[in-house]
Order: structure tokens, then sequence, then C-alpha cells
């Protein structure tokens, strides 16, 4: 019972880092209408970042502070210079520039950084773990993570919601041509827009970089994650974004955690052992694929458009 | 009307020599001499890489035979060449070394899967129809990486190739390199006579507009699926190839940056087109050759291309000679 609890943590946190990546991807979807594959390699540039900084200044929190300035700016530039032409183009344009755009940081990263991966260590005072209910003890930077990340979501919520800019953001979702005829800037709203998204894919990087080495290539498994997250909470909404990142974090992480024993006690140990990987790693894109056949807008519709 | 172009008073056919035409002939004449330079030189090299482009140009042009005219964007393509190349290793380990066996099975296999996934994801479009296609294509990635007695996810060396009884001998790399080049040929007819069929109408047009299409009659859906399933064919043929051309197979072919590649090469080379998307692979592979020759770093230099090409070539390569953008 405290396994399955602590693995739901896992998920859970597997969960909140997906909801970072994906909220960002979802806005530059909704509002944009823009399909962006190098999502990911802001992801990746906030870990290298953040190693780098950490380093440098020996401090985590002040490197994971420098790094989500660095890639904040890295998204507004790369808005400014590469992604503004893109917009109103057909989505297969989109899929061709952004894809020259994930080769291009994964060398560039392959040439300042060099292609052995990083670490970022995190201080000491994170390394313990707490006890959570009795009998269980949760490694404290994973509770972190997932309180961290609930901020974050609760932040977005109160500046999408409550706030002239969200206003703005939520009024593009639904209709961007009448905003732009409001009189709205919508170059920079669309370049802010790109700039908090690439500032949350970076933050997810490097949170999830202690836990994982820094890596080139780290973010394109985690971008498709993302998209399944965006398709299956509907395109545009970030409550959908939240309850299916929430959902796939969970599915990946029981599913190999439990998957083995269960498919064992139906077969053989060999059978179990070969099946159980493949089937947990297929168990969110079936869940992708149901949910598409059921409700092809995804769980939470944005407004209708 | 323009006026005829006339060499010693003599009219030539309106379409000859305008660059539109005069270029995929050209490449289509450079491939077929390849063998030819590799032999004057000594230098097998050339035969294994344009033997890979023409066998990638297949791909990408059963990919635009769905993406180009039927405006079906698959994000998952590659994952019919892993199909084949899988069914070519997984037959060859279990002792079945003939060809006339292995490519079959490799083109039913891929065509049945095309048909399980065309009939759940057509039913979405547009961003949808991009990332359901994907997650199929995943999936099979997915459980490649678990075939453990096939390699698993190191992939698996494949000890011999495709045997044909004598009728032609693939461990001879200049009929192998030939065999890839007719089979480009011929995907280059097929796609050429099913498009301009009425079934080829029917699918152009269903891209253009499908309530149309439903308007005068017609169901769209099973055309799709029905060319769905021959790009999925095709593609798989392509996959045995490449099995047979690397002795290689794993599940990085399938990866969905693999099929990232084949949609770039489509865009790249101008979306329904015919000839585009060899253009298409050509340049995106020699490019990417050339690049790695001068420089350690590649992408540096592709990367922005695609960007440049997406930002202001319309149409691709094939767009630069007045071809017509299909989206």
């Amino acid at each position: 019972m405290l396994y399955f609890i602590e693995q739901c943590l896992n998920g859970v946190q597997l969960g909140m880092l997906l909801f970072l990546l994906a909220a960002g991807l979802t806005l530059i979807f909704g509002i944009m209408d823009l399909v962006n594959l190098a999502h990911g390699s802001l992801y990746m540039l906030g870990a290298y970042f953040a190693a780098t900084f950490a380093a440098f200044t020996g401090s985590f929190v002040l490197g994971a502070l420098l790094a989500l300035v660095a890639t904040a700016i890295c998204g507004m530039v790369l808005e400014v210079i590469a992604i503004r032409p893109l917009y109103g183009r057909p989505h297969l344009d989109h899929v061709l520039g952004t894809f020259g755009l994930l080769l291009f940081f994964n060398e560039l990263v392959r040439l300042v950084w060099g292609p052995a991966g990083m670490t970022l260590s995190l201080p000491s005072a994170m390394l313990t773990a707490v006890q959570i209910i009795p009998g269980l003890y949760y490694p404290l930077y994973r509770l972190v993570i997932i309180l961290v990340a609930l901020a974050v979501a609760a932040l977005l919520y109160v500046v999408v919601m409550r706030t002239r800019l969200g206003m703005l953001i939520r009024a593009g979702a639904s209709n961007r041509e009448m905003v732009g005829a409001l009189g709205v800037n919508i170059k920079l709203l669309y370049t802010l827009v790109f700039g908090l998204g690439a500032t949350l894919a970076g933050f997810a990087g490097l949170m999830q970089a202690p836990i994982l080495t820094v890596q080139i290539g780290m973010g394109e498994n985690i971008l498709i994650l993302a998209f399944v997250v965006i398709i299956i909470g509907g395109i545009g909404s970030i409550r959908g974004a939240f309850v299916a990142a929430v959902i796939v974090g969970l599915i990946d992480t029981l599913g190999r955690a439990f998957l083995p024993d269960v498919l064992h006690s139906m077969l053989s140990v060999e059978a179990a052992l070969t099946l159980a990987p493949a089937i947990s790693s297929m168990s969110i894109y079936m869940l992708m694929a149901a949910v598409l056949v059921v409700r092809p807008e995804g769980l939470f519709p944005a407004a209708s458009r | 009307m323009k006026a005829a172009r006339k060499v010693f008073g003599v009219p030539l056919p309106a379409c000859w020599l305008a660059p539109r035409t005069a270029l995929p002939a050209a490449v289509l004449v450079v491939l077929g001499l390849v063998p030819v330079y590799a032999a004057a030189t000594g230098d097998p090299f050339a035969l294994t890489l344009f033997g890979r482009i023409e066998i990638l140009a297949m791909a990408a042009v059963s990919l635009n035979l769905i993406m180009g005219y039927g405006g079906m964007a698959s994000f998952g393509h590659a994952v019919y060449l892993g199909i084949g190349g899988y069914a070519v290793g997984i037959l060859w380990k279990e002792g079945v070394a003939s060809g006339f066996v292995q490519w079959p099975v490799a083109v039913a296999v891929s065509a049945l899967f095309a048909l399980v996934v065309g009939a759940l994801s057509l039913r979405t479009r547009g961003v949808y129809f991009i990332m359901i296609t994907l997650a199929f294509a995943q999936m099979v990635y997915y459980v490649a990486q678990g075939l453990d007695r096939y390699g698993g996810d190191d992939g698996m060396t494949i000890g011999s190739r495709s045997s044909f009884a004598g009728l032609i001998d693939l461990n001879n790399a200049t009929q192998l390199y030939y065999l890839c080049f007719a089979l480009l040929l011929a995907s280059l007819f097929l796609v050429s006579r099913l498009v301009n069929s009425r079934f080829g109408l029917v699918i152009q047009g269903t891209r253009s507009n499908e309530r149309r299409m439903r308007a005068i009659g017609v169901s769209p859906f099973r055309y799709k699926l029905v060319c769905f399933v021959i790009a999925g064919a095709l593609c798989g043929l392509a996959g045995a190839l490449l099995a047979d051309h690397t002795n290689f197979i794993s599940p990085a072919m399938m990866y969905w940056t693999r099929s990232g590649d084949l949609m770039v090469m489509v865009i790249l080379g101008g979306l329904g087109s015919l000839f585009g998307p060899v253009l298409g692979t050509v340049t995106y592979l020699l490019l990417e050759e050339a690049l790695s020759r001068v420089t350690e770093y590649p992408g540096l230099f592709i990367g922005p291309a695609l960007l440049l090409v997406a930002i202001f070539m319309h149409g691709g390569i094939e767009g630069l000679f007045g071809g017509r953008r299909r989206d």
C-alpha cells in the first residue's frame, strides 16, 4: 500500500513536469496556431543553463533563477527571429521549420557543451527524505517539484483568469483576428506568450535535471508526451492540460511499477518481462487513441472556433 | 498560348526542357549512372549512399501520396519502414531467407497495419490526425524495443540478404542498387497512374473540399482509407529494401524523428508534385552527407536551412519551377 502511494506521488510528479511543458505548448498552439516541435529544445536549454549557472554561481537556486531568465530571453528572441514568419502558414510548414530548429539546437548544444551531457547536483538540504505518513519516506526534492509546480499552475491560473494579460490571452485563443482588430498589439502579445511558454518549458527542464542526466535529445521524448497531453486535454485548454498531464503521469508511472507483477500473475515470467515494458510505454498512446476516437477534440475542447 | 520554342526551326513540345521536366530527368539519369561512376572510380560508397537515398525517396514518394495528394499528414510514416524491415529481419531469424516470402509479408503486414491505423485515425483531421498517426507509430516503436529475441533496443544485424532463387543477387552491390532504382521508378509510375485516375481525382478533390465531394455523391472515407493502405504498403516495401540494404534493423528506424525526416523530405521537395519527394530526399540526404564531411556539426546549417525553406519557399524545391502549391 505504501509502495502504491509512493508510486502515485511519482506519477503526480511526472504529471506536474508534463503540465509545465504542456501548458506552454497548448498556449502557443491555441493562440498562435503554431505546431512547435522545438518546444522540447527549450526544455533542454533550461536544463543546460541551470547546470552551467549553478556550477558557475555555486548555488542551485541562483543558477535556476538565472536559467529561467536566460530561457525566457532565448524564447523571445527565437520568436522574433524564427517563429514570427511562420504564423498563418500551413501546419506542415511549421513542422518543417521547427523540426529544423530542433536539429539546430541539438547541434548548438553539442557545440557549446560537448556531447557528454552534464549533471546538476542538488543542494545537500534537498537530499533528505521526509516522512509524509507513518512509514512512508519520500524524497524531499520530488515533493518540492510537486509543490512548486502546483504553485506555478495556480499562478498561471491567476494570470490567465484574473489579469488583463490573461484576458488578452484568452481572447486571442478564441478569436485572434478580433483581438488584433480591437487595437491590441498582437505581435507583442505573441512574443510574450511564446516567452511564457519557453520559461515554463525551461523550468520543467531544470526541475527534472537533477533526477535525470542533462543530455542532448532529452527534450524529444518528453515533447511527444507533452503533445499527447495537450491532445488528450484539448488544444488551447490549460485546465485540460493539467488534468491530462496528471492522468498521463499516473498511467505511465503506475504502468511501469505494477504491470510486470500484474502480467506475471497471468503469464510466464519470461512473457511478462517482455510484454510489460512495451505495454506500459504504449499505454498512454492507447489512451490518446481511445480519447480521440471517442472525443475527437480532446477532453476539454477550448471554446469552439 | 505561348509559341513553342524552336530549335533550328523545329518546334519542341511545350514542356520540353522546361526546368520542371528537365531537372527530374537529369536527376534520374544521374541516379541511373551512379554504378558506372562507382565502377570507374572504385568508390563503392557512392552505391551505398545513393541506394539509401533511393530507398528513402521511395518512402517519401509513398508519404507524398497521402500527405501531398490526399491531405493526410501522417506523422508516423517511418513506422512502415520499421514494419517492413522487421518483417525481413524476423523471418530471417526464424530461418526463412527467401525474398519471395519476406517481401510479400513485409508489404502485407504494413498494409494491414495501415488499414487498422487508417480506419481509426481518419475519423480525426488536422493536427489531431498528425498526432494520432504519431501515437500509433510510437506504439510499434515500443513493441520493437521490447522484442528481446530480435535485438530489443539495440537492434539486430541480419546475417544474410533476402534470396531470390538466382533471379537477382542482392549481395551484388550493383544489382542491389539497380533493384532500388527500378523500384523507385516503379513507385513513381504507380503514384502517377494513381493520382491521374478517377480514384486519384476523388482523393485530390477530397483534399480541397471534402464536403463538396460528399455533395456530389462520393463517400471520401473509403477512398482515403484505400489510399492510406496503398501508401503504407509501398513504404513497407521500402522498409524491406532498407533492411536488405543495411543488413540491420533497430527500433530507431521508426522513432518519431525519422518520421519527421520523411515529412521534411516531402515538404522540402514540394508537396503534391510527383517528383518533389525525390528532389527533397536527394537534396536533404546529400546536404547532410556533404556537410558532415566539412563540419562536425551539420545540424547547425541544415536546421536553419529548413527554417528558411519553410519561411520563404512556398511549395518547396518543386515550387521554384512553377509547381502548384497544394496545401
